[in-house]
């Protein structure tokens, strides 16, 4: 529906340097940098609490970073910079869509009506700001239409054709996630941040979201930035992956890499040796362990 | 079987239950139903009326037991199937409802029993109706919650009362004026209060109301404060007047038409006058609602944080919603105004808000049809049932909260989509349920 020309002068989609996020003393994010490329699906992974959602809440907008620059470089806008931008503005002018860990659609409207309400600024525009659309213009009718079928084109890819006039909140779960995908996809997004998109998902849910996710980024030919806690969805079809722990980045690289990368085997299943713990707790369990021994 | 004897009816504890209740109306009416004060000769005395607390506490005792025989029987029956075919069937029935209502409306003035009293009561209903819908806006589609929406009312009231008297403009000039002097105001306190929400901003646009109206009272020099201001100028008629005598060169409604001088005419004009200004916001609002700015006032009402992520515009999207609501309640006001032809800060008070959001909670939020049926309910029923003396308010409050039990959403609580794909299923006799179950086990 909207195939894109090459990228210009090959800079990276989205650039973020020196990223930190402080909430009072706590360092939710520190210092984190990576790149996420135009046509590529690039994976946030971690332990729980380790900043990933920090980091999307940062590129959208939600919260304002501490420090660090956040580089949009729009295949057809010239560049953004995300830090400095208000919020509702970065999916307006930036083209930056994103989905939410506990699903967030509009439960009371229909299923048709959340993925118009996608397409807002397009419309408010092509009704004058409300005023053809009062006195009901030919103008703005043909652009509704024209809007209609791109929700229908998404509401058949994500397979919800059929509940297209029913409320959003009786969906089932899965197909709840599915909408909010295509919603975001609505807005004609150039970067598509998905937090969590399989949680909650079985197995066979999961690998129809990998299939749609790798058509989104071939057939559309836009970059995803991923958080996923699955390993088999990351794994199966990132094309590349910063892994956080604590706030900070321990490692990055391809998916085969980051498998054998001992630091995030590390991260992820943890390590009892003593030599890692503070050496005060460290000479606490050894006396501990004397006292034991003797007694 | 074990679940049939669970739900059995136990007598001890419906007894007990009932008995309960029948003490707490004992405590309850002795105070206020068993003691009377009556003028005598050497003073106040105070009468006792024994048998009326009876009758107040065997009436509640019985009914406390017909209310628990007929919970058990609801949940024997099981499930609120029942609550969803009413639903369903008004539904198809809606487009029939409104035609034959406004076809009703319209008529209204030529039906037989339409007296002074029925069409002063008519006039009445439509002023609230239409505040309802212009509130409908803010509460029901934006899920705003306003608690000083009279402040609007006011403005708009104020602003025609002033224009006419000191500038002597026409109500067809002042109408337009009042409707966006309201605006304005609605515009400013949209701003303070864009980051509110829910209890927080029904305190804020409380406090509004208030505001207003104690600035009313004490700004003598242009207000005339408490004293309120009379003479507003009667609406007239294209330019004629509703006068009995004509002035000596022109003339008044009745002469212009040959008709015998009547009182009714200017009461029927009114009533039109009001009927018209209420069925435009009515097809503002249905309107509105088709367009962008609508499905977004609804969005934020849904999810604002989503509307964000969807590069939605909370801010406008809020202060429009905020002016366009307080416009249609300025419209309502100067119409007040020209009705009564004396308005005071008296008229304003905090109960007409709450009476306002009252009708559109009650109808369900958000439904055009529901904040006609519970207008119809609040302000014509308490009118109706001015037989009942001092016990109307004790109806009136009965009634709302059995409203309340049997529909906690409201009256006519259900949306029809902005926009469809498919063409609206058949809903009779099941066949629209069976394909919904069908795709739902898909």
């Amino acid at each position: 529906m909207n195939p894109r020309s090459e990228p210009l002068g090959g800079a990276p989609l989205l650039q973020v340097e020196h990223l930190t996020m402080r909430f009072g003393g706590l360092v939710a994010i520190g210092d984190v940098s990576f790149e996420a490329t135009d046509r590529k699906i690039t994976a946030i992974i971690g332990p729980n609490g380790a900043g990933k959602t920090t980091v999307f809440n940062c590129l959208t907008g939600f919260y304002k970073p501490t420090e660090g620059r956040l580089t949009l470089n729009h295949p057809h806008k010239g560049p953004f910079l995300l830090e400095r931008m208000e919020g509702f503005t970065i999916p307006q002018k930036a083209d930056v869509a994103r989905t939410f860990q506990n699903v967030r659609l509009f439960p009371a409207m229909s299923v048709l009506e959340n993925l118009i309400i996608a397409q807002h600024n397009v419309l408010m525009r092509a009704s004058g700001y409300t005023l053809w659309g009062l006195l009901g213009l030919k103008r703005f009718r043909q652009a509704e239409a024209g809007s209609v079928d791109l929700c229908r084109y998404w509401l058949d890819r994500v397979g919800l054709l059929d509940r297209a006039d029913d409320d959003a909140g009786n969906l089932a779960y899965g197909d709840q996630r599915r909408l909010e995908i295509a919603r975001a996809m609505c807005i004609r997004p150039v970067l598509l941040c998905l937090d969590e998109p399989a949680a909650g998902l079985n197995p066979r849910e999961s690998a129809e979201l990998n299939q749609l996710l790798l058509a989104i980024r071939d057939e559309h030919k836009i970059g995803i930035l991923l958080i996923e806690h699955d390993m088999s969805v990351v794994m199966g079809i990132s094309d590349y992956i910063v892994v956080l722990d604590y706030g900070r980045k321990i490692a990055e690289g391809v998916p085969e890499a980051i498998r054998n990368d001992p630091t995030v085997i590390k991260a992820y299943l943890g390590e009892a040796e003593e030599d890692e713990l503070p050496p005060e707790v460290a000479a606490d369990l050894a006396r501990e362990r004397a006292s034991q021994a003797e007694g | 079987m074990a679940a049939a004897a669970e739900h059995r009816l136990d007598p001890v504890a419906a007894l007990k239950e009932a008995g309960l209740a029948g003490f707490v109306a004992l405590m309850l009416a002795v105070p206020l139903a068993g003691l009377e004060t009556v003028s005598a000769p050497g003073g106040l005395t105070i009468n006792t009326r024994w048998d009326w607390v009876a009758i107040a506490v065997g009436s509640v005792f019985i009914g406390r037991l017909l209310l628990i025989l007929w919970r058990e029987r609801g949940r024997r029956r099981g499930g609120p199937t029942m609550d969803l075919g009413i639903a369903e069937t008004l539904r198809t029935a809606m487009p029939i409802l409104a035609a034959a209502g406004i076809a009703f409306a319209v008529l209204l003035p030529f039906l037989p029993f339409a007296d002074r009293r029925v069409l002063d009561i008519g006039i009445l209903v439509m002023t609230y109706i239409m505040l309802g819908w212009g509130l409908n806006i803010v509460v029901g589609l934006a899920g705003l919650l306003d608690l000083g929406y009279v402040a609007f009312y006011a403005v708009g009231a104020y602003s025609y009362a002033l224009l006419a008297i000191h500038f002597d403009l026409s109500f067809w000039l002042c109408l337009p004026l009042a409707g966006a002097l309201a605006a304005f105001f609605g515009y400013l306190l949209g701003f303070p209060v864009l980051r509110l929400r829910g209890d927080y901003l029904a305190i804020v646009t409380l406090g509004f109301g208030e505001i207003i109206r104690i600035i009313l009272i004490n700004w003598y020099d242009l207000t005339r404060g408490p004293d309120g201001i009379s003479g507003i100028p009667r609406p007239s008629f294209f330019g004629l007047d509703f006068a009995r005598s004509p002035p000596p060169d022109g003339h008044t409604f009745h002469t212009f038409f040959g008709l015998d001088f009547s009182p009714l005419h200017r009461i029927i004009f009114l009533y039109y006058l009001i009927l018209v200004l209420a069925l435009v916001t009515n097809a503002f609002t249905l309107r509105i609602r088709r367009l962008p700015v609508g499905r977004a006032w609804e969005a934020l009402r849904e999810d604002e944080i989503a509307c964000r992520s969807l590069g939605i515009n909370p801010r406008n999207t809020k202060l429009t919603a905020f002016t366009l609501g307080a416009m249609f309640a300025g419209f309502a006001g100067s119409f007040f105004a020209t009705r009564q032809g004396f308005i005071s800060p008296e008229s304003f008070t905090f109960i007409e808000s709450a009476i306002i959001v009252a009708i559109v909670v009650l109808g369900g939020m958000g439904s055009q049809i529901g904040v006609v049926v519970a207008t119809l309910v609040l302000i014509a029923g308490p009118e109706l049932i001015r037989e009942l003396q001092e016990f109307r308010m004790l109806a009136f409050g009965g009634l709302m909260v059995m409203i309340m039990v049997w529909r906690p959403r409201g009256l006519l609580a259900f949306r029809d989509p902005t926009v469809r794909l498919h063409p609206p299923p058949r809903r009779r006799f099941g066949l629209g349920r069976g394909k919904a179950a069908e795709t739902g086990a898909k």
